[in-house]
């Protein structure tokens, strides 16, 4: 009986450490997700940041790649840059966010979008822009960032120029 | 009172349009006033859209967005006559909601 019973309690003792390491496994897989919709607060420190790297990086800790995959429409020549159109699409999967950039404005960062699942990667919208400069749209799928950026001359300026 | 929200949601199939313009002043901060004084930053922060209990669509703005905000953008899983709830909250901590059918 006790020769039987023996080698039972390292066994399930190295059954029990699989499943833990199993369940450990599992809680971080269900975690990710839930941290990105807990994520819901205003991105305050973004919007701060003066120049386009430091906001990318402080809205999504990461850089991005150029991508065709990003289609960024913007005009040419905005005769009022305090109400530029601009829309992107993407033909990305899985996207989860779509952000705005204006290289030269005061503040970076424009306006942030959230993608939630069922939810097309397709946004228009319109911006206020200081100066000629770069609008860079980003888009974040499948935990990457992909980016646009188009020129658009400003003819007269948006923020009180 | 009017709403300051302007919501048409058009469903075509399994897609739902939406287009919504707000009326906002959305001050920058960097303008200034007849007599000189800085306007001080008033701007929406936050704009959500909901449909049947579920965020659909959240955008999370600075000053740079226009005056009077548009924005259009469209989502799947919705039908013909289903609401759509759309809130936003400022800066300054006001905010505004509305309920529009799908058409």
């Amino acid at each position: 009986m006790t020769t039987t019973t023996g080698p039972h309690p390292t066994r399930r003792l190295i059954l029990q450490g699989a499943a833990s390491v199993a369940l450990i496994g599992l809680g971080n897989l269900a975690f990710a997700p839930a941290r990105a919709a807990a994520n819901d607060k205003y991105p305050e420190e973004a919007f701060k940041q003066k120049s386009e790297a430091d906001a990318i990086k402080a809205l999504y800790g990461k850089a991005a790649e150029p991508s065709d995959k990003v289609k960024l429409d913007a005009p040419e020549i905005a005769e009022n840059g305090a109400v530029v159109p601009i829309s992107v699409t993407t033909t990305l999967d899985k996207v989860t966010s779509i952000s705005f950039f204006v290289a030269e404005n005061p503040n970076a960062l424009a306006a942030s979008y959230k993608i939630p699942d069922g939810t097309l990667p397709s946004i228009a919208n319109r911006l206020k822009m200081a100066k000629t400069t770069n609008v860079v749209a980003i888009v974040e799928a499948d935990g990457k960032l992909f980016s646009a950026s188009k020129e658009v001359k400003v003819t007269v300026g948006g923020c009180g120029g | 009172m009017t709403s300051s929200i302007r919501v048409r949601a058009t469903a075509n199939g399994d897609i739902t349009e939406v287009q919504a313009l707000i009326q906002h002043p959305m001050d920058s901060g960097f303008v200034k006033n007849a007599k000189g004084e800085l306007i001080p930053p008033h701007f929406i922060q936050e704009l959500k859209f909901a449909c049947n209990g579920k965020d659909v669509f959240v955008a999370d703005w600075g000053p740079a967005v226009s005056k009077d905000p548009y924005v259009k953008f469209s989502f799947k899983g919705a039908k013909k006559g289903d609401d759509l709830k759309i809130s936003w909250t400022d800066n300054k901590g006001a905010s505004d909601e509305t309920t529009a059918k799908i058409a």
